[in-house]
């Protein structure tokens, strides 16, 4: 049961990485995709000013989470990191420079250094969650040995990795997408809100179709998740289905109204059929459960304690961060007078 | 010098040296950021603290500036620390298998003080020009407690991993784990002061550096009197209380750790007498070069030339940190930089006593210069005392960084690694000096006698405009 509950919990933590964390990687694919200094202009600086105040409070539940993951179940942790050592090495690059190139195209006023910083910026923001699919479709797939000790190709190089790391930058961009078009709107920006509308519809097909892809994928290398995913994780791929079905027609309407949650939801129910159909396995293909996979009942009670701690603190100051940055009370700090 | 490259090259000799290279190198890099991420934003409240108060504008320009510079710092910071998250796993499955439920503990208490640290950071350093005065300034506060917290929680870690405690194995396995005591281990009350107090040296000590530049370049305004003053009078006051702390801590190491401090002193045979080293060269059981000191590391122990002090010979040879040159030179180097990062406090204290004034010698600014590095340089030296000393244990007297480490190939990685951090070091400056550059222009525009009089002072908050 507690066992349960921390799975849940680690979740829960994963839900808010890939639907905040990989919204902020989801722009760096739009940037990326933006066209030349002029014409990208617009949507580049909705971009910066949007993920500006939150990226790195979103990343943290990246850092969270993998303590999560090593304290809960250990010898998993050792598994996943060890077999899979090559994408996560990649991963961690992506991440790294992704993070310092945003941080420093702030500063870099020249437009030389801009365009290189934004270049990097942009490409690692695809190398970090593809990569990352990699790895969950690895071990989705059960390509990951319980007592793994050296990296593998097979790991992470089969058709479900490859598909499950283009879905991830699909469903960045997707949700990121999303999202641009409500901050577009809450601007009264027409122009990018249509803009952004289109790449958004665009995106949901493309993930659509990789999801499904996956989907197949997923019945013919690991049957045991796929009649899981497709028995009692149904309604919640079902939901996500629904959910994604109900965005691209608010979007085919324009309709903006609710748009950032039912896709938010969508992404979200897939996290979620995932850690359902494979529970209570924590690495398909082995006999690592939940329940036994290492970690005395001490320390799952106190990770449930850190749960409540962060419903109690880190929740409302969340709430906080995103409201202030939706009443746009939240950009950079343009003191200078004579600067501009 | 040549001793000093030995004795790096023994300290990574073996199968898992390139993972302790690499550990080391990013561990190394990022603990200046954290510093700065622990210790910069009380610098930075202080600052706005006094241009509130005080209604003080230049020092205000300086919390403003201050924060601009922590937001590139703590976003480097960011991802710097998710490396060392993957490294955990990435470098040392070993430990992970079979700790990771145990130091997994400490480690989530930083993750929710983390996640607070960066949320209140964004709301702080991009809040300014539309959340104003006393508000903005208690945005502020949950980011210096938080990093106090974060930083207590990552140092319980590692004095867990030096004094390991808190768990209960059964056929290698863990079967029990007491929060309490891994979180407050026994080196828990020595080590984690130690740092905290680092942190603030180091962030303190490095922004004075830059104003005494800034100063000794003939720039002598308020605004560099203040922006040096006030984070040198936190750093100054605290490196008083860093030698106590550091007394205190080299002491229970003595005690709880007595090979690693064996391999601090030179103490090669447990004795009585045994003679204080400072420098010097360890060679297969003697000191060569070293000034000794009669019966001083005795003293320090126990208070009393009689006291014994265990030597490295308790132990065999295999079970003996591997450099025992790199480890008394660092030890030596961060105390000897230490008592030098006394001087320029007690030297403000005196002027200030005869004059109610910063010295206007400009020996006295070029210490405050050399202070900044100096601090880096002594907090370094602390953790390869800490790091090195421990070895050949990663978790001391139960797992042995060898059986610790992965089996992966790890030379790819840290070569990657290595071009990477330098480039990301080249940047991070690089990024620092156009800001102050930028800065510059805007000063020497705004200043009387420049070309722009209309502003010169710092565009005032909104709630202070209304």
């Amino acid at each position: 049961m507690i066992a349960a509950l921390v799975g849940c919990v680690l979740l829960a933590v994963i839900t808010l990485y890939v639907t905040f964390g990989g919204a902020d990687f989801g722009a760096g694919f739009w940037n990326l995709v933006a066209g030349g200094d002029v014409r990208g202009e617009g949507p580049r600086r909705l971009i910066e000013e949007s993920i500006t105040p939150v990226w790195e409070s979103n990343h943290v539940w990246l850092i969270f989470g993998l303590v999560l993951f090593w304290t809960a179940y250990p010898e998993a942790f050792a598994a996943v990191t060890s077999a899979d050592a090559v994408p996560l090495w990649l991963a961690v690059f992506g991440v790294v420079l992704r993070g310092a190139a945003f941080a420093f195209a702030k500063e870099a006023h020249r437009l030389a250094s801009r365009r290189a910083l934004g270049a990097i910026f942009a490409f690692s923001s695809l190398i970090a969650p593809f990569f990352m699919g990699c790895v969950v479709g690895g071990v989705a797939a059960g390509k990951v040995p319980a007592n793994a000790t050296r990296a593998s190709a097979a790991s992470w190089t089969g058709a479900l990795s490859i598909l499950c790391g283009l879905l991830f930058v699909g469903a960045c961009a997707y949700l990121a997408a999303i999202y641009l078009v409500a901050e577009a709107a809450q601007r009264h920006d027409v122009g990018l809100q249509t803009y952004f509308i289109r790449r958004a519809r665009l995106a949901g097909i493309a993930t659509g179709v990789l999801s499904l892809a996956a989907l197949i994928e997923l019945g013919r290398v690991d049957p045991h998740v796929f009649d899981r995913l497709t028995g009692r994780a149904l309604p919640l791929v079902i939901l996500t289905g629904a959910c994604g079905l109900v965005v691209l027609t608010q979007l085919t309407t324009k309709r903006v109204r609710g748009l950032r949650l039912v896709a938010w939801l969508g992404v979200a129910s897939i996290v979620w059929g995932w850690g359902v159909a494979q529970y209570p396995i924590v690495l398909p293909g082995t006999d690592l459960s939940v329940s036994d996979a290492g970690a005395p009942s001490t320390t799952l009670n106190t990770l449930l304690v850190l749960a409540v701690i962060v419903l109690l603190l880190v929740a409302p100051s969340f709430l906080l961060l995103f409201r202030l940055q939706g009443k746009q009370l939240l950009g950079s700090d343009e003191l200078e007078p004579s600067e501009a | 010098m040549a001793a000093f490259a030995q004795s790096l090259l023994a300290a990574s000799a073996g199968g898992v040296g390139p993972a302790r290279v690499q550990m080391g190198s990013t561990l190394g890099f990022h603990i200046v950021l954290a510093c700065i991420g622990i210790a910069m934003p009380t610098i930075v409240l202080l600052a706005e603290f006094i241009g509130l108060k005080f209604a003080n504008p230049v020092a205000l320009l300086l919390a403003r500036r201050w924060s601009q510079v922590l937001g590139v710092l703590v976003a480097v910071g960011a991802v710097t620390g998710t490396v060392l998250s993957f490294e955990m796993g990435l470098l040392w499955p070993g430990l992970m298998r079979q700790y990771g439920s145990v130091l997994g503990l400490p480690f989530g208490f930083e993750g929710v003080f983390f996640l607070l640290e960066a949320i209140f950071t964004a709301i702080y350093i991009y809040g300014w020009r539309r959340l104003g005065g006393w508000k903005h300034f208690w945005t502020g506060v949950p980011i210096a407690i938080s990093g106090i917290g974060g930083a207590m929680s990552v140092v319980a870690v590692n004095s867990w991993m030096n004094q390991p405690g808190g768990f209960t194995l059964a056929n290698g396995q863990i079967v029990q784990v007491k929060p309490w005591q891994v979180f407050f281990n026994h080196a828990f009350a020595y080590e984690t002061p130690h740092m905290i107090v680092a942190a603030y040296m180091v962030a303190g000590f490095l922004t004075a550096s830059v104003y005494a530049v800034g100063y000794l370049r003939g720039r002598r305004d308020r605004y560099h009197r203040l922006g040096f003053a006030i984070p040198f009078a936190i750093a100054a006051c605290l490196a008083p209380v860093q030698v106590l702390i550091g007394d205190t801590a080299a002491r229970s190491v003595a005690a709880d750790q007595p090979v690693k401090f064996a391999a601090m002193e030179y103490v090669s045979h447990t004795s009585t007498h045994v003679p204080e080293y400072l420098g010097g060269i360890y060679l297969n059981g003697r000191v060569y070069g070293g000034l000794p000191i009669p019966s001083m590391d005795s003293i320090l122990v126990g208070f009393s030339p009689n006291t014994r002090v265990i030597g490295l010979d308790s132990v065999p040879a295999d079970l003996r940190p591997p450099a025992p040159t790199l480890i008394h030179l660092c030890f030596d180097a961060m105390v000897g930089l230490g008592t030098l990062m006394l001087l320029p406090g007690l030297w403000w204290l005196f002027s200030y006593w005869r004059r109610r004034g910063l010295p206007r010698s400009r020996i006295f600014w070029l210490l405050g210069f050399v202070c900044g590095p100096a601090a880096v340089i002594a907090m370094e030296s602390g953790w390869i005392v800490t790091e090195v000393g421990r070895q050949p244990w990663v978790v001391y007297h139960h797992l042995t960084t060898a059986d610790a480490a992965t089996t992966n190939n790890v030379v790819p990685t840290l070569t990657a690694i290595v071009v990477l951090y330098t480039i990301l070091g080249v940047a991070t400056i690089a990024m620092l000096r156009i800001m102050s550059r930028r800065w510059r222009v805007i000063d020497a525009r705004n200043a009387p006698g420049g070309r722009d009089r209309s502003a010169t002072r710092p565009v005032p908050t909104e709630a202070q405009r209304s």
